[in-house]
């Protein structure tokens, strides 16, 4: 220990009185200090030392709790990857009202398909259900959002019969006949038929064009038109079948579309 | 030992410890400020355009597929509120499961004035209420601004779900714990969006780093008038909305 002298023992400190001074404070304020510094003095170490380090970082919280919600797996993959093998569907949808849409909205959530291809298969939704989710009409949607009625929009049939979920437009009526009848393609554009070329029960002859009146396309003439699809002896798997020769309460009395609307037929 | 010397010992120690502690303190944050500078830190927020909402709720389903939410109509990290405003000021909210159900007007749609759907979900308050309650420190908030549940810390006292002013939060049956939205942060932290983002049609959220200017929020609060939900509470929300009606509480 060095030899200073230091006399300013102002305090006329007995303890200290012939060695030298530290400093000008009364001895009970130095204990009081040095308790007080060997506290300060644990509490920093504790906080350095003692507690583990993932309850330091970042405030109160444990960081192990941030690597188990990042452990968790993820269900769906985003529809990116989906182009590296389905391009053509991709491609078809990035052009049209799809665009917005990811490929898990209607195929629901698919990473493990992208994971292992052959062992997990998403749906392929082929039913009316899951496109009305989101188009039946419902007064709360954004006014413009395309909506329809179920019941009335040709009802029963699968809307990928008529619409191309990956491209959806509205099937088309040709616009040479549509200039004139809006009437009966709007009609026409809900129901069952919507899928027939207007030709196909109407021959028209090309000078209907010019003298619309004078010059009238044809209608079906005879039951066995409509029966060539709903006729109990037809192959057409989804038109519904009648006998068409004893249809209706006075036989062959009738023509079908003189009771039946053909543009918009009932369904029962 | 003297008394004098034990006291210049311990004295001349703490001095020591003291000085020690503060340089490692020192030296910790300025290692923690370098790899702030170096690495930029995100702060993720939500937007929600309200106008392009079309009620579907298929963000409500993929955000229990995502996050093992339970299938039962009562626990949801999202929901969708559909509002109908009545021509008499009435004010009819409805939530069918969450607004996956099947939805249904009662009332005569002429009583109607106007309609719409909200989504909604955890608004990651900068100042979370929730996490200023929890009596363990189980809500924390990470530092990109996602207030989290610690699931081995939260003891099911439900007070955050008490303290949330949105509703936000739900008492997971099964493992009891005060459940909420994480904003998929397994998935943004690897670089992808969240569930609900990724599977709505419409694009009616919009996800991004409020801190970046490329980020497709960042364009969304630049182009649209933006408001978010109780404004008054101070929680400073982080989910953004748009065409936000008066009566959306």
């Amino acid at each position: 220990m060095g030899k200073i002298k230091l006399n300013i023992n102002i305090f006329q400190n007995k303890g200290f009185k012939d060695g030298y001074v530290m400093n000008k404070f009364p001895d009970q304020i130095i204990r009081i200090a040095i308790v007080f510094a060997v506290l300060i003095g644990i509490v920093i170490a504790i906080k350095l030392f003692a507690i583990p380090p993932e309850l330091q970082e970042q405030g109160i919280f444990r960081t192990s709790a941030i690597e188990r919600e990042l452990d968790h797996p993820s269900q769906f993959a985003g529809s990116e990857i989906c182009s590296d093998c389905h391009d053509e569907e991709y491609d078809l949808k990035l052009n049209g009202y799809h665009s917005t849409l990811s490929c898990e909205v209607c195929h629901g959530a698919a990473l493990a398909h992208t994971e292992e291809p052959d062992e997990f298969t998403p749906d392929i939704p082929n039913k009316r259900r899951l496109c009305a989710i989101c188009h039946t009409y419902n007064l709360s949607r954004p006014t413009g959002f395309p909506q329809i009625n179920p019941y009335a929009h040709n009802p029963l049939e699968p809307c990928i019969t008529c619409h191309n979920p990956h491209d959806p437009v509205p099937p088309e009526s040709p616009r040479e006949c549509v200039a004139c009848h809006a009437n009966i393609a709007r009609t026409l554009s809900v129901s069952p038929h919507v899928k027939l070329e207007c030709t196909t029960c109407h021959a028209t002859p090309d000078e209907h064009k010019v003298h619309p009146r004078s010059v009238r396309p044809g209608k079906p003439e005879n039951r066995a038109f409509c029966g060539k699809c709903h006729d109990r002896g037809s192959d057409r798997k989804d038109a519904p079948k009648i006998d068409v020769s004893s249809h209706g309460q006075n036989g062959e009395k009738y023509l079908c579309w003189q009771c039946h609307y053909p543009h918009l037929p009932e369904i029962d | 030992m003297k008394r004098i010397n034990f006291i210049k010992l311990l004295s001349k120690s703490a001095i020591v410890i003291a000085t020690g502690n503060l340089f490692g303190t020192v030296l910790h944050a300025a290692t923690k400020s370098v790899s702030v500078t170096i690495s930029h830190v995100k702060r993720y927020a939500l937007g929600i355009q309200i106008e392009k909402c079309i009620g579907c709720g298929n963000c409500v389903l993929a955000c229990k597929t995502e996050n093992d939410v339970p299938k039962e109509p009562f626990y949801f990290r999202t929901w969708v509120e559909r509002y109908l405003i009545k021509k008499n000021d009435d004010v009819v909210v409805q939530s069918i499961e969450g607004g996956a159900g099947k939805l249904s007007t009662e009332m005569e749609e002429k009583d109607i004035l106007r309609s719409f759907f909200v989504p909604k979900l955890c608004n990651h308050c900068e100042k979370p209420p929730c996490a200023q309650v929890c009596p363990v420190g189980a809500t924390f908030k990470t530092e990109e601004g996602i207030v989290l549940v610690d699931e081995k810390r939260c003891i099911g006292c439900s007070y955050c779900i008490q303290a949330c002013p949105y509703g936000a939060r739900y008492m997971h049956p099964e493992k009891h714990i005060a459940d909420k939205c994480t904003l998929c942060f397994h998935r943004i932290k690897s670089g992808g969006i969240p569930a609900c983002v990724e599977i709505c049609p419409t694009q009616a959220r919009v996800f991004g780093d409020l801190e970046s200017k490329a980020s497709p929020l960042i364009r969304l609060k630049r182009m649209k008038k933006i408001h978010v939900l109780k404004p008054e509470l101070n929680t400073e929300p982080k989910v953004f909305y748009t065409d936000l009606d008066g009566e959306v509480k």
